[in-house]
C-alpha cells in the first residue's frame, strides 16, 4: 500500500458511523461454497452457458442456518468425487474447440506444445477469479507445469490448461472461502479481515457469488480498506440487479426452503400437488419478497401483512383464484378482508410446515417460534403418546384443535404444546397443501389463538400480531448478521447488534439499508482476538499488492 | 516382486518412452502408502463389511424369537416371519440396549447415533465421533476404489448415518443410474477386461492433484484446531481422489463373480414404499456387482430413514400417513395388542432386509457366496418406534466373513449395551480393539456366541 492510500486510511480512521459501538468481532472462517454459491460463481466466472450436471454434496444445517453450516463441515470423499467430476466438466466444456480460442486470452505460440507464458497468462486471469485472490506464483508455476505434462502427452495445448484448469476448480481455496486476517491500520493492536476476505464477504451476502472483477481490483490496490472505497463498492452493488440473488438466498436459507427437495404429499389427499406446484410455491414466495423488499423498499415487518403477491395457473387452482396469463407469472393482490395476507398463508408455509397427509398446528407454530422469532422449542419427550388424543375417529374430537387441546391437558406435553399450538391453529383452515377449507370432519375450524398476550381472530390477524411482535425484528437482524458472517454472534458483538436493530427500525425495517448498514461497518471486517485463519502468521502479511505474482498465500 | 516395482514398471510402460518431467511430490504421492496390491493373484477373497439400516425398529412381542441359540423359530413372530428363506444365514441380535447416560432421548437421533458411534449423544449437534462403518473402512478400505459407497433407497443424499463427526455425514447415493455411473462408468477397469491399457491421462490428473496438495502446507499453517481437522478431512479426501487414480494405472487380478450389468434407467425416487422396494432392489444389485468387482469392502445401505417417512397411498386418511406418524397416532388394537398399519412397515423393512441378503447369496464367489465373504450388520434406531424405547434396539447380521462368524444363531443380550456387538464387528473385521464406546456403553466384550 502506498502513503497515499495510508493517508486516506489515516483520515478515516475513527469515522465510525454515528453511535456505532465498538465490536469485538467475530472469528475469520473457513466456509465451503454452499450450493447455490458453488453454482453462481462457475456461471460468473464460465459462463451462463456452462452446464453443472450433478449433484453436489448436501449443505448442513447448524444452528438454522446453512451459512453457518457451512462454516462447520468439510468435503467428505464422495463429495470431492463430485467436485472432481463437475470440474472436469466445467474445464472441458469452458475450454472446447468451439470455445477455447475465446477462453484463453492470447494464442500459443504452436497449438500442439506446450506454452508455459500464454498458460500463464491464462491461469494467472482465471485464477484470480476462482480464487478470488491473485494466485501466487508457485501455485500459478505448478499448475503451469502441471499443463505443460499433460499437453506433451495429448499433443494439445488446450488439453493441457483443461486438465490443469479442473485442478484449480478442486483447490481448497475454491471449494472454502478461506477468510484472511491482517492487522488493522486504523487501530493498532487490533486485527481485520484482508481485502480480498471482505470482498468474498461482501460479493456472497449482496449477490450471493464470486467477487467480480471490479470489486477484486479494488481489494487488490487497497481502495476497499478505505471507507470511500467501501461505500463505493457497496453503493455499486446495492444498486445492481444482482442484489436480488443475494436477498434470495438469504431468505431461501432462513425459511429452509432447501427442504422442497424431499417435499411430498399424499397424492390421494392432496391430488392437486406436484413438482410444479413445490417450486411455484417456492418462487411465488420469493417474489414476494424481493418485490417487496428490494423494488418497493417495503418494511420488513409488512412481508406479513402484504395482500400483495405474485401467480401462476397452476397456483391459482391451489388458492382458488383466476390467473390469466397460461404461461409464467403475474402480479396478484388478495382483496381485502380476505383470509390470506402475509407469507404466513401462502403455500411455502402452509406445506412445508405440516405433515404429507394432513395440516400440523403444532409443526407451523413450531417453524413460526424457530423460524421466524430465533426462538427454540425443546424436543418432544421420547416416551410421548399421541395416539389416544390424535385418533380423528373419535366422535369426540372432531377437528384438529379439539385433538390437541386433549393432548395438551397431559402435562408433560403441555409445556411445548402451549407455546406451539395456539400459534399454529390460526393457520388450520389451511390444509396440510395449503388449500383453503372452512371445516373439519363437519365442525367448523376456530382460528382464534394468541401469540405471546396478542390475541387474534385467523391467518391475518397471526400476520398482524407476527408483524407487531419485536421479536420478529431481531431475529431478522440476528439471521442477516449470522447469514453475513457464518458464525453466531460472540457475546462482544451484541452491542453492536443491538445498534444494527436501531439503526434498522430508523431506516423504517429497510433490508437494503440493514444490508448496507452491515457492510460499511468495520465490526463486520473485525477479527476477534485469537480466533480463526492467521491468527499467528498473518500478523506481518504482505500488504495487497497489484502485481498479479506476488501475492503471497501465507 | 514388490508393488513399488511393478507399479515403476507399469509407470514406464505407460510413458512408452516419451520424456514427461514428473515432480517429485508426484512421484511422491504416486508411490507411497498403497502398498497392498489389488486382489494380488492367489491372494484369499476380500471380506467386506457392510451396514443395513430401517428406520422405527419393531413390535418387540412380534418381532423377538422366544428362544436362543440355534433352536429359535420366526415362522411365530409375524414381522420376522419372513426371513424363514435366510434363517440360516443371518444372526438375531435382541435386548441388546442404548444407554442413555443421563442424555436425552431426542428421538430416533439420539438412539441411533449411539449405536453408531459408540457413545450417546449429549447434543446431537456437536456429536463429533466418527461412526462404526468408517472405523472399519479405514482399516480396511484404503486398497479399494471407493473407500466405502453410502446407499439410500429413498433416494435422499441426507439419508445417511455414516459420519466423520459432527458436521460430517457421507452423503448417500439414491439414484441407480448415477450410482452406475459412478461405479461403471468411464473410469471403471474391468478386471476380466481380455487386454489392459492405462490411460495415459490419469498421470496427469494425478499430477495436477499434487499441484492442489501444494496448497496444504501454507493453509494449514494459518488455521486453527478445529479448522485444521476440516482441511485434513479434506485433503484426505483429495488423497482418495488419487489412490482412485493409481488404481487405474494397474492391470487388476480377475474376479469371477464380477459381471457387470446393463445400466438401469433413470427413475424417480422418493418415500413412497413400493418405490423405496424396487430402488432399493436394484441398489442392492448395483451394490453386490461392485463388491463382486472389488469396487469397495465397506458399505452403508439405509432402506428407509430413522424417521421413516415411507408412506403409501390408499383412500383412507391413516394410510396416507407416513410409518413414522402411523407410530404414533395409530391406535393400539385393543384385541391384538399392537399397531396393525405400522406393522405393516415394519413387515415391508423386514422383506426388503431378505431381498438384500439374498442379493448378495446369488453371486457366486470362490468356494461360496459372496455373502460368505461379507459381514452384514443390521440395525433400526429404536426398538418399539411409538414409545421411542432404546431397549433392546433390534440388529441383526448376515454373513459369515469369510467363516469367522456362525450363522444361524438368535443371541439375547440381556440388557447389555449395543456396543457388545460394534466391538464384535470390528474384532470380526480385524481392528485391534478390546473395548468400544464410553461411559456405561462402554463394552470390552464382544458377542463370543457369534464367533467361530
Amino acid at each position: 500500500m502506498g502513503f497515499a492510500a495510508l493517508a486516506i486510511l489515516a483520515l478515516s480512521a475513527g469515522c465510525g458511523r454515528s453511535g456505532e459501538p465498538a465490536s469485538s468481532g467475530g472469528p475469520a472462517e473457513i466456509r465451503r461454497l454452499t450450493e447455490d454459491e458453488y453454482r453462481h460463481s462457475i456461471a460468473d466466472i464460465f459462463g451462463a452457458d456452462i452446464k453443472i450436471i450433478g449433484r453436489i454434496e448436501p449443505d448442513v444445517r447448524v444452528a438454522g442456518l446453512l451459512a453457518v453450516g457451512a462454516s462447520n463441515t468439510t468435503i467428505t470423499r464422495a463429495g470431492a468425487e463430485t467436485y472432481d467430476v463437475l470440474a472436469r466438466d466445467i474445464a472441458a466444456q469452458f475450454l472446447d474447440k468451439a470455445q477455447q480460442e475465446k477462453s484463453v486470452p492470447c494464442l500459443p505460440a504452436a497449438a500442439d506444445r506446450p506454452d508455459d507464458v500464454c498458460a500463464g497468462k491464462f491461469f494467472a486471469k482465471i485464477g484470480r477469479l476462482i480464487l478470488r485472490r491473485p494466485m501466487d506464483q508457485a501455485t500459478l508455476d505448478s499448475f503451469v507445469k502441471a499443463a505443460a505434462d499433460r499437453t506433451r502427452i495429448t499433443g494439445n495445448f488446450y488439453s493441457g490448461l483443461e486438465g490443469s484448469l479442473a485442478g484449480l476448480l478442486v483447490e481448497p481455496e475454491f471449494l472454502f472461502r478461506v477468510e484472511n486476517v491482517e492487522p488493522d491500520p486504523t487501530h493498532p493492536g487490533q486485527r481485520r479481515l484482508d481485502g480480498f476476505s471482505k470482498a468474498s464477504r461482501l460479493s456472497f451476502l449482496l449477490w450471493d457469488t464470486t467477487p467480480d472483477n471490479a470489486l477484486l481490483t479494488a481489494a487488490q490496490t487497497g481502495v476497499l480498506d478505505t471507507q470511500a472505497g467501501l461505500e463505493r463498492q457497496v453503493d455499486r452493488m446495492l444498486a445492481s440487479p444482482r442484489l436480488e440473488a443475494g436477498v434470495r438466498a438469504f431468505f431461501a436459507d432462513m425459511l429452509e426452503f432447501d427442504s422442497f427437495d424431499g417435499l411430498e404429499k399424499s397424492k390421494d389427499i392432496y391430488p392437486r400437488f406436484s413438482r410444479t406446484i413445490a417450486e411455484d410455491a417456492r418462487e411465488q414466495t420469493l417474489r414476494t419478497i424481493t418485490d417487496h423488499l428490494i423494488d418497493r423498499r417495503g418494511d420488513y415487518r409488512d412481508l406479513f401483512t402484504t395482500r400483495r403477491t405474485f401467480m401462476t395457473r397452476a397456483l391459482g387452482k391451489i388458492y382458488r383464484v383466476p390467473v390469466a396469463s397460461a404461461q409464467g407469472w403475474e402480479p396478484f393482490a388478495f382483496p381485502d378482508g380476505d383470509f390470506r395476507a402475509g407469507l404466513l398463508s401462502q403455500i411455502s408455509f402452509t406445506a412445508l410446515h405440516a405433515h404429507p397427509a394432513r395440516s400440523s398446528p403444532t409443526l407451523r407454530g413450531r417453524a413460526i417460534r424457530e423460524i421466524l422469532l430465533c426462538q427454540r422449542v425443546p424436543d418432544p419427550p421420547a416416551n410421548v403418546n399421541f395416539s389416544v388424543v390424535e385418533d380423528n375417529k373419535n366422535p369426540n374430537y372432531k377437528t384438529m384443535r379439539e385433538r390437541l387441546t386433549a393432548h395438551r391437558t397431559n402435562p408433560t406435553c403441555a409445556g411445548c404444546h402451549k407455546i406451539m399450538d395456539p400459534i399454529g391453529l390460526g393457520l388450520e383452515r389451511f390444509d396440510g397443501l395449503g388449500q383453503y377449507r372452512a371445516e373439519e370432519n363437519g365442525a367448523p375450524i376456530d382460528t382464534s389463538g394468541e401469540l405471546d398476550g396478542i390475541a387474534f381472530k385467523d391467518a391475518v390477524g397471526l400476520g398482524k400480531a407476527l408483524h407487531d411482535d419485536p421479536a420478529a425484528v431481531s431475529c431478522l437482524v440476528n439471521d442477516v448478521y449470522r447469514y453475513a458472517s457464518g458464525h453466531t454472534p460472540l457475546p462482544g458483538e451484541k452491542p453492536w447488534m443491538g445498534w444494527l436493530e436501531q439503526g434498522f427500525a430508523a431506516d423504517g425495517y429497510s433490508l437494503p439499508e440493514l444490508l448496507r448498514r452491515i457492510s460499511l461497518s468495520a465490526a463486520f471486517y473485525r477479527v476477534s482476538d485469537g480466533a480463526g485463519p492467521g491468527a499467528s502468521t498473518q500478523a506481518n502479511g504482505p500488504a495487497p499488492d497489484p502485481s498479479l505474482a506476488k501475492e503471497g498465500r501465507s | 516382486m514388490s508393488t513399488e516395482l511393478r507399479r515403476r514398471t507399469v509407470l514406464r510402460g505407460m510413458l512408452n518412452g516419451s520424456a514427461i518431467a514428473v515432480a517429485l511430490p508426484f512421484l511422491d504421492c504416486f508411490l507411497n502408502d498403497n502398498g497392498t496390491a489389488l486382489a494380488a493373484s492367489g491372494a484369499p477373497l476380500p471380506v467386506r463389511f457392510g451396514t443395513w439400516f430401517w428406520g422405527c425398529g419393531m413390535t418387540p412381542q412380534r418381532w423377538i424369537p422366544k428362544a436362543t441359540g440355534r433352536d429359535f423359530t420366526v415362522t411365530d413372530m409375524p414381522e420376522l416371519a419372513c426371513v424363514e428363506p435366510i434363517r440360516g444365514r443371518i444372526n438375531i441380535l435382541s435386548g441388546f440396549d442404548v444407554k442413555l447416560d443421563g442424555a436425552t432421548n431426542r428421538p430416533h437421533v439420539t438412539g441411533n447415533m449411539g449405536l453408531v458411534t459408540g457413545s450417546t449423544p449429549l447434543d446431537p449437534d456437536k456429536h463429533d465421533v466418527h461412526s462404526l462403518d468408517v472405523l472399519i473402512a479405514d482399516a480396511i478400505g484404503t486398497n479399494t476404489r471407493f473407500r466405502s459407497l453410502e446407499l439410500a433407497a429413498t433416494g435422499n443424499p441426507k439419508d445417511s448415518y455414516s459420519r466423520r463427526g459432527a458436521n460430517n455425514i457421507n452423503p448417500a447415493e439414491g439414484s441407480p443410474a448415477a450410482l452406475y455411473t459412478r461405479l461403471f462408468g468411464a473410469e471403471f477397469q474391468n478386471p476380466n477386461a481380455a487386454d489392459f491399457k492405462p490411460d495415459p491421462l490419469v498421470m496427469s490428473r494425478l499430477s495436477v492433484l499434487s499441484a492442489v496438495k501444494e496448497s496444504r502446507q501454507g493453509l494449514m499453517n494459518r488455521l486453527g484446531a478445529r479448522d485444521r481437522a476440516r482441511m485434513d478431512e479434506y485433503f484426505s479426501s483429495i488423497r482418495q481422489l488419487e489412490q482412485q487414480l493409481q488404481l487405474q494405472l494397474e492391470k487388476p487380478a480377475p474376479l469371477e463373480a464380477c459381471v457387470v450389468q446393463q445400466k438401469p434407467a433413470e427413475r424417480e425416487t422418493g418415500y413412497e414404499v413400493f418405490q423405496v422396494i424396487e430402488n432399493h432392489k436394484i441398489l442392492a444389485q448395483l451394490l453386490a456387482t461392485a463388491l463382486a468387482c472389488n469396487q469397495t469392502r465397506v458399505f452403508n445401505m439405509v432402506f428407509s430413514d430413522a424417521l421413516s417417512n415411507l408412506h403409501h397411498g390408499g383412500r383412507e386418511y391413516q394410510q396416507a400417513e407416513t410409518h413414522h406418524n402411523m407410530t404414533h397416532l395409530e391406535i393400539v388394537d385393543p384385541k391384538l395388542g399392537y399397531q396393525v398399519r405400522a406393522a405393516w412397515y415394519f413387515e415391508r423393512s423386514m422383506e426388503a432386509w431378505v431381498t438384500f441378503v439374498e442379493t448378495l447369496d446369488a453371486i457366486r464367489e470362490g468356494d461360496g457366496t459372496l455373502l460368505d465373504h461379507s459381514l452384514v450388520f443390521a440395525h433400526s434406531d429404536s426398538s418399539l418406534a411409538r414409545t421411542h424405547s432404546l431397549i433392546g434396539v433390534p440388529m441383526m447380521t448376515a454373513g459369515t466373513a469369510g467363516g469367522r462368524v456362525r450363522n444361524g444363531l438368535h443371541v439375547s443380550g440381556g440388557g447389555d449395551p449395543v456396543t457388545r456387538v460394534g466391538l464384535t464387528m470390528q474384532q470380526v473385521m480385524g481392528l485391534p480393539v478390546d473395548r468400544w464406546g464410553t461411559k456405561s456403553m462402554e463394552a470390552s466384550k464382544p458377542v463370543g456366541e457369534i464367533l467361530v
